[in-house]
């Protein structure tokens, strides 16, 4: 499944390491957060879509605190 | 301004303000001991730098050295630790003006790309069953409700006129205000504008499957497909923050050791060194220029599905065209019959307009135009590919199709060899004579391929035609390289032997989208022309363009590697500056205040210049 979210994030290269991140957790078969859009594209099993959001989230608020996601 | 900024702004303000008292005081009273004159300078920094601090911490917590953050809390910190209270809460509070000034700009930006993309209706005048209207959220509006557009509006949604006649404007969407016409069981398309006729519209489509929000959706999720030059940038990044952290450590530890004394100076430096190193100018300035290419390019009524559609555009070698819709006009007209000897025109003409009947062929479209009304009946059409039909008629076995046709069922045929389509028609195995059908040219295909020419692209043409037709049109048109008698099955192989050519740069391929998908997809660019209204074109295609004039191919391609000119621009002159002011950093020529420039002015620089893709007026064709 893939799924568009409307996200907030500060500054590029937050934006660029978030995707990094969210791309190498497990159960996810891709990812692309764009900066300028302010989207942030999520890719991964169905089943388990859920789950890997909410840790997606989680990398997310790691790198950058102020990240904030519409669900 | 959004809150945030607005936030930023009045801590800026507030800081400033403490910073300029506490310099005063300072000043008035030299004498003042160093831990009040510390805490003085303290409140500000701690005003203005709080959350960097706070960040910077949070992010050596998680694992996550290294950003922008901790070079900026090092640096300060580390000025503090000198003793130059002052310089530390202005490089902090300079730092936080950048930031919000980028915030603008980039804010600022993306608004203006959105704005290019004026399409979004506002609301939709629902007729309410008493037959009064209603002005709604076009979201809210269900299929098969009646809208009412008046002049000079948006139209909403899609859908189909009941009532009124007009004409609609579709400048908005194709770039080009060639008016379209609109009557009573016509088409609408959402986004284009209504001209000065009130139309009553059934709506066809719910807003999210509309036209206006699917080219909303396309452009708004273009930036999510990045670049090789994007992911270059980004890669770059994670290595260049480690390198320069470590290399200004060794700024500050080596030479004091090797050349003795002077740590002061040498600790300084390093945190010039520092502040310059921040990658923000580069990791910014990049996608917002592929996102204002594609704002650009959409405005021109060329939507680009991502950026790095864009990069192979601009390092196209090779554009193949499907002939049939994309160089001509795909409409065919009976331009002569020739019957064989004891038949009739009519006779001719009426047997191939039965056999095709169910065909939705464009050829087939164009014999039933020139026979409305056969007499007869056809059952059991067969539609052979790449050849023609097989039906019967009024119980005879009637054959209609190219010469390949009439060979494989061994039938004695006169050939024609006028330019165009010949569609030979037999009876039971007879011969009854031939029907030639031919495609005008567009009016901008001569045009377009010139303009690719022009540019060293080389051009081929594909189409299922025959051979005469596709020699005739390619040398009208100055076609490079032309292949004919094609099924849809030897295109996609014709394209792979081209792509395999790999020293010709990137593969386009321009179609009509209808019956092309395979190609457009195996392609590096898939191109879709005249898209307005075909969702599958907007499905299938890389490169959409909302008209169907193939001159806004070679426009597609300068827009890219105008595009291309400024991101490679912005990497040379971003990092140029980095290196240089690195370079002086590490030898002491530029001090603090350089290295702020260094990162925020370059940054703000390459944004400006990332902004220019936003201007229109060179995009002409």
């Amino acid at each position: 499944m893939q799924k568009k979210f409307n996200i907030e994030v500060d500054c590029a290269n937050c934006a660029a390491k978030i995707e990094t991140a969210v791309k190498a957790l497990p159960g996810v078969q891709n990812a692309s957060v764009s900066f300028m859009a302010q989207k942030m594209l999520l890719e991964a099993e169905d089943s388990q879509f859920d789950a890997i959001l909410k840790q997606a989230v989680k990398a997310a608020k790691k790198i950058e605190p102020d990240f904030e996601i519409e669900l | 301004m959004t809150k945030k900024q607005k936030k930023t702004l009045r801590r800026i303000l507030i800081a400033a303000a403490l910073y300029i008292a506490a310099a005063v005081l300072c000043a008035l009273f030299p004498a003042m001991p160093w831990p009040a004159q510390a805490a003085l300078y303290l409140i500000p920094y701690f005003v203005i730098g709080y959350d960097v601090l706070r960040k910077a911490v949070m992010g050596i917590v998680h694992g996550e050295v290294f950003d922008e953050n901790f070079l900026m809390a090092i640096a300060t910190v580390g000025a503090m630790l000198l003793g130059e209270y002052g310089e530390g809460v202005a490089v902090m509070l300079f730092y936080q003006v950048g930031e919000l000034f980028q915030s603008y700009a980039v804010g600022k930006s993306r608004r203006s790309i959105a704005g290019l993309m004026d399409i979004r209706p506002d609301s939709a005048n629902l007729e309410e069953a008493d037959g009064s209207l209603r002005a709604v959220d076009p979201e809210e509006v269900a299929v098969g409700s009646v809208i009412v557009v008046r002049p000079g509006e948006k139209i909403p949604l899609d859908g189909v006129v009941l009532e009124g006649e007009s004409t609609l404007n579709t400048a908005a969407l194709t770039g080009e205000s060639r008016p379209r016409s609109a009557r009573p069981g016509e088409g609408v398309i959402s986004g284009s504008v209504n001209g000065d006729g009130v139309l009553r519209v059934q709506v066809t489509k719910a807003y999210g499957q509309s036209t206006v929000a699917r080219i909303l959706d396309l452009v708004e999720n273009s930036s999510l497909k990045k670049a090789k030059a994007e992911n270059f940038i980004t890669k770059f990044a994670r290595y260049y923050t480690p390198a320069v952290c470590f290399a200004a450590l060794a700024l500050a530890v080596l030479p004091p050791l090797v050349l003795g004394g002077g740590w002061a100076m040498w600790v300084k430096r390093a945190l010039t060194f520092l502040v310059i190193s921040c990658p923000c100018a580069l990791v910014i300035s990049i996608p917002l220029t592929f996102f204002g290419g594609i704002g650009g390019a959409s405005r021109c009524g060329i939507l680009v599905k991502g950026g790095n559609y864009l990069e192979a555009l601009a390092h196209t070698g090779t554009v193949v065209f499907d002939k049939t819709g994309t160089l001509t006009q795909g409409v065919f007209r009976v331009s002569r019959v020739t019957p064989a000897p004891g038949h009739t025109g009519a006779e001719v003409l009426e047997l191939a307009a039965l056999a095709e009947s169910y065909s939705s062929h464009p050829i087939s479209k164009s014999l039933r135009e020139a026979c409305p009304n056969p007499a007869g009946r056809a059952e059991n059409a067969q539609e052979i590919a790449g050849q023609g039909v097989a039906a019967l008629v009024d119980g005879a076995q009637v054959l209609a199709g190219n010469a390949k046709l009439m060979q494989a069922r061994s039938i004695d045929f006169v050939p024609d060899d006028g330019v165009g389509t010949v569609v030979y028609v037999a009876r039971e195995g007879v011969f009854c004579g031939s029907i030639l059908i031919a495609d005008e040219l567009k009016e901008n295909a001569a045009r377009a391929v010139e303009a690719l020419r022009r540019q060293g692209v080389r051009t081929v043409m594909l189409t299922g035609d025959s051979e005469a037709v596709a020699a005739g049109v390619a040398d009208q048109l100055g076609i490079d390289e032309h292949h004919a008698g094609l099924l849809p099955d030897d295109k996609v192989r014709r394209v792979e032997e081209l792509l395999a050519d790999k020293r010709r740069g990137s593969l386009a391929f321009a179609g009509d989208g209808i019956n092309d998908a395979p190609v457009l997809m195996r392609a590096d660019i898939g191109i879709a022309m005249g898209a307005l209204g075909s969702d599958a074109a907007i499905e299938a295609a890389d490169v959409v363009l909302m008209d169907d004039d193939p001159a806004k191919i070679a426009l597609a391609m300068r827009v890219a590697r105008r595009c291309m000119g400024i991101v490679y621009q912005n990497i040379v002159f971003a990092l140029g500056i980095k290196i240089l002011f690195l370079l002086l950093g590490a030898v002491g020529i530029a001090n603090m205040w350089w290295a702020v420039f260094a990162d925020v002015g370059v940054m703000v620089l390459a944004v400006f210049n990332a902004t220019r893709m936003l201007s229109t007026r060179s995009y002409r064709l």
